[in-house]
């Protein structure tokens, strides 16, 4: 995987340009060699990152869920959760990985670690 | 998670199910701490509503919706689950489980919660295959299975299992017999009345019934074939289903040599004749019962959870249960005592037109037990009466025996004396505490608001009434009142759908986030519920102006193709009157063999459909088939479903397929608030089924017959009559006048079936067939919303922007 850039240990990859993403939806990002992403625009130059998955075991594509605000709600369980943290709003359970999402001018970079894992001990 | 902490007490739970579980929830907020948990579970899953199994097997619910605590909820809280593993010996003297993988987990404190198994009857043939019980996630799949490769199912027991076991093989299609052994079914909850009116009930819907009938063995070679009676007589089946019973688990605790009877004996702390052992649920016995219902083990739950963290409580003393069965269309409660008994004197109402009963008994003027059929508004109230063996007054009298509605000088009082850590919500363990925190903490307002939020109410819906009244109290003036108050779009606003569509024509709002902005939304950005309702408002309310809003669809209106739970998506072109041509089917062959799909599909309503297609394709495969987009995913126009008619049929007395076919092109692709069937026949014969479609049309010698709000779905419905017309231009104007009538005055979401309900069946004969001014200003409306429509599919095909947009996938190497 060409990595694009590297900030405070972690490696981003460029996965496209603000415009490819369209306004208040979700869209996927295949990373070679890396995990699904789901990537939500959700006003002009504010993008959030997240696996493209919901929190649960047979959870659907996230990209295709409705997004609302910081929340998008599962297209398949309309379980609510957060673009932020990734965590699933009660009174469902779970979370979902969320990546770090940096802008370089148009360019949108998305980081290689899940910025919510393994940041409880 | 926090440190292990050396001090911890290890505490080790056997049985993954809803009473060791909710246990282990309690524990968990009353001293999360206080244990090092490890769960012994002998499912591979994590845990699970049993009580949804019903559902799960019916196909209304799956298996994911039924999970209580998912893995991660397991690992949040550092809880240890052995999934799919069984404790396979106790050891009492040193304190160790054996597990069935050969290790071994050692406890302070063991719990016991491991449920109860099947009663299969101890007769010849028993072992045979075709032969299952109803108790967990593999019965349910066994089951299913069944259903695809045999015809006839029989059900040995009419309680409460057996009947849902029976109605969930019925709607999977299998021809169905239960059998019973007593005169009555639910004979442990009902009585005759009840229990006959139930019957006739469930035989409409197409079950059958053997009363009376012991069976004493079951032939067949390797297989069920057949079952024999006591009174000589035989039942020919292909599948068979044991409800008869069940049986507490005692198996470890006995070969441990814990004290058990007919279950694990315990005290009023839920303590074994070990001291350090606790057995919980259906498995135990207190005072001589063994439960088979799970509020009795949310409340021994509460009790343990409690004792085991040294909170003061109150002991068990036993519980008051009642009974509500999961079968749509079927009301019936009980609880308390409830067949007449010397000693006992008894208030009884029926209604054999209305097909409602009501029996309350009374024990010395005390309330203490009562039967309901077909209307159980009063549960509620009436359950709090039996455990509390209310006295009876003047006042109750009255309600009872008045209208049909218990409306008392304080309805609200027995909420009132209800104490917090009371269960409302047994399916889900709410209790009244929970309830009115979260109405108090986050400001709810109605009853879903509460269901989203504490899951009460969300599984039989039984305790709704309760929630309601507790609502209520907790609102005190702020409250509105369920009847008179206005039902909100969602928890997003108080604001009604009258409210919003008033706006959207008053203020010309044409832009969802406009709407919510306007009306001062308090979730700004709205949710699943409100914002395709609003966008769908807009475009009823302005079509010519209206831009549709594709972040406020879900993702099948979004995608014109309808998501599956692998992600892939299935897509049904129109065949219009469900009439196709061999250039037709060669096209649709050839894009299935080069876009790899996994299935192609006939459809209930006659199309063809081709599922499992990567969302990157369907720009492709639409275009490839050049079909216009069957809106199989739309609240919309599905299909007008045809019989072939005076074209080629005998009987036919009206060309169908014409009429169908110009029905379908005139109507296509027009929103609607909720999905939207057609039928067209030719004669009375009815072969495309009219009755359950929401709009159906039966022609005969003169003209055609008109039925409306029929519904094969879940909650199966069958349409009224709603005129006879004579010629074919009444019946295309009608058809306009009715849809755009329902689009106009239907709530997003509501299907024809619910809605006729809704407003009444005259009102809208009087609006659409009696008076004619309303029914052409009717017709101009469809007819300028029908201007402007186009092919979705096309739309998507021809304009590449869309297409990078919504369909493609960005590869990043
Ligand atoms: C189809 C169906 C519909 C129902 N409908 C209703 C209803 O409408 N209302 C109502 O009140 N009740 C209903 N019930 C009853 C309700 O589900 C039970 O009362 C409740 O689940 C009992 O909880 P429990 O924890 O005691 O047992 P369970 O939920 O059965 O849990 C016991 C668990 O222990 C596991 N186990 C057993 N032995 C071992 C071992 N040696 N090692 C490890 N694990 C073990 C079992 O596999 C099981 O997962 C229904 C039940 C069924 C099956
Ligand atoms: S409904 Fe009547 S006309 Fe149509 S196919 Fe059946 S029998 Fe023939
Ligand atoms: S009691 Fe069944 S949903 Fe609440």
């Amino acid at each position: 995987m060409e990595i694009v850039k590297i900030e405070n240990q972690v490696s981003y990859h460029s996965v496209g340009n603000v415009e490819d993403f369209p306004l208040h939806l979700g869209k996927v990002v295949h990373i070679e060699g890396g995990p699904e992403i789901a990537v939500f625009r959700v006003a002009e130059r504010t993008l959030y990152a997240l696996e493209n998955r919901t929190g649960h075991k047979k959870g659907g594509p996230l990209a295709e869920g409705l997004v609302s605000g910081e929340y998008v709600y599962c297209p398949l369980r309309d379980c609510k959760i957060s673009l932020l943290t990734g965590e699933v709003q009660l009174p469902d359970t779970g979370r979902v990985s969320v990546y770090p999402l940096r802008l370089d001018g148009d360019v949108v970079l998305v980081g290689e670690r899940a910025a919510n894992e393994a940041s409880e001990g | 998670m926090g440190m292990e902490m050396t001090n911890r007490e290890k505490l080790v739970l056997i049985g993954n199910g809803v009473a060791g579980m909710n246990t282990i929830e309690q524990i968990m907020k009353l001293d999360p701490d206080k244990y090092e948990i490890t769960v012994i579970g002998k499912e591979p899953h994590p845990n699970y509503n049993r009580i949804q199994l019903s559902y799960l097997l019916e196909g209304s619910k799956t298996f994911d919706e039924m999970i209580l605590n998912d893995y991660s909820w397991y690992e949040r809280n550092g809880v240890t689950l052995c999934a799919g593993i069984a404790a396979e010996r106790i050891d009492l003297a040193s304190k160790f489980v054996h597990m069935s993988d050969g290790t071994t987990v050692s406890y302070d404190r063991l719990l016991i919660a491991t449920g109860s198994k099947p009663f299969m009857l101890p007769i010849p043939g028993i072992d045979k295959e075709g032969i299952v019980g109803f108790r967990d996630v593999q019965d349910c799949e066994r089951m299913k299975a069944a259903a695809s490769t045999c015809r006839k199912a029989a059900v040995i027991g009419g309680g409460l299992l057996g009947l849902e076991a029976a109605k969930g093989l019925l709607k999977l299609g299998m021809e169905v017999t239960v059998v019973h052994l007593f005169s009555d079914l639910m004979e442990r909850q009902l009585d005759t009345t009840a229990s006959t009116m139930l019957r006739a009930e469930l035989e409409g819907q197409g079950l059958r019934f053997l009363m009376n009938k012991k069976t004493v063995e079951i032939s067949g070679d390797e297989r069920v074939k057949s079952l024999r009676f006591e009174d000589g007589t035989e039942l020919e089946t292909d599948f068979l289903v044991m409800a008869a019973g069940i049986v507490p688990d005692t198996a470890l605790a006995r070969e441990c040599g814990l004290e058990t009877a007919r279950g694990i004996i315990v005290n009023d702390y839920m303590q074994t004749s070990d001291t350090h052992v606790y057995a919980v649920g259906e498995c135990n016995q207190h005072r001589g019962v063994s439960y088979g219902l799970v509020a009795p083990l949310f409340e021994q739950g509460s009790v343990l959870a409690k004792h085991l963290c040294g909170v003061p409580t109150e002991p068990y003393q036993g519980s008051v249960v009642s009974t509500k069965l999961k079968i749509s269309g079927v009301d019936v409660f009980s609880a308390g005592e409830f067949q007449d008994a010397p000693g006992l004197d008894v208030i009884r109402t029926q209604d054999n037109w209305s097909k409602t009963y009501k029996k309350v008994l009374l024990r010395d003027n005390r309330i203490v037990g009562c039967v309901l059929f077909g209307d159980v508004h009063d549960s509620a109230q009436l359950f709090k009466w039996v455990k509390a063996e209310e006295a009876m007054t003047r006042e109750i009298h009255e309600q009872l025996t008045g209208s049909a509605h218990i409306e008392g000088a304080d309805p609200l009082a027995f909420v009132t004396a209800m104490p917090a850590d009371e269960i409302v919500c047994g399916c889900n363990g709410v209790t009244k505490g929970m309830i009115v925190q979260a109405i108090t903490d986050q400001g709810l307002s109605t009853v879903d608001e509460i269901k989203a939020c504490t899951g009460a109410s969300r599984s039989c819906g039984g305790c709704k009434p309760m929630v309601e009244q507790i609502l209520a109290l907790t609102l005190g003036d702020r409250y509105e009142g369920s009847k008179n108050a206005v039902e909100t779009l969602c928890g997003c606003t108080t604001h009604s759908r009258e409210d919003v569509i008033a706006a959207i024509r008053d203020k010309r709002l044409t832009h969802v986030r406009e709407v919510m902005n306007v009306l001062e939304w308090h979730n700004p950005e709205g949710c699943t519920k409100c914002r395709p309702a609003i966008n769908y408002y807009i475009g009823m309310v302005w079509p010519e102006v209206f831009e549709d809003e594709k972040d406020s669809r879900f993702v099948n209106e979004r995608l014109h193709a309808n998501i599956q739970k692998d992600g892939t998506y299935s897509v049904v072109p129109r065949m219009y009157g469900g009439v196709t041509t061999p250039e037709q089917l060669r096209k649709i062959a050839d894009v299935a063999d080069k876009y790899e799909v996994k299935m192609v599909k006939v459809t209930g309503g006659q199309r063809l459909d081709l599922l499992g297609v990567k969302k990157e394709d369907l720009p492709h495969v639409w275009e490839e088939l050049g079909m216009p987009s069957g809106y199989a995913y739309a609240k919309a126009i599905r299909t007008v479903k045809t019989c072939v008619g005076s074209t080629f049929c005998r009987f036919g007395t009206q060309d169908s397929i014409s009429m169908g076919i110009l029905l379908e092109k005139k109507f296509e692709r027009l929103w609607m608030p909720a999905k939207f069937k057609m039928a067209v026949n030719g004669c009375p014969r009815n072969c495309a089924e009219a009755e359950i479609k929401d709009f159906g049309i039966i022609g005969n010698d003169g003209g055609w017959e008109i039925y409306v709000g029929g519904n094969g779905g879940v909650k199966l419905r069958a349409a009224d009559l709603l005129c006879k017309v004579k010629t074919d231009e009444e019946l295309i104007e009608l058809a306009g006048a009715f849809i755009q009538f329902y689009r106009e005055t239907g709530k997003y979401g509501e299907r024809t079936s619910d809605w006729i309900e809704r407003i009444g069946l005259q009102a809208i004969i009087q609006e659409i067939v009696d008076n004619l001014e309303r029914r052409k200003e009717l017709v101009e409306r469809i007819e300028q919303a029908l201007q402007g429509l186009h092919d979705p599919w096309k739309e998507v095909v021809e304009q590449e922007g869309l297409q990078h947009q919504l369909y493609e996938t960005l590869q990043v190497k």
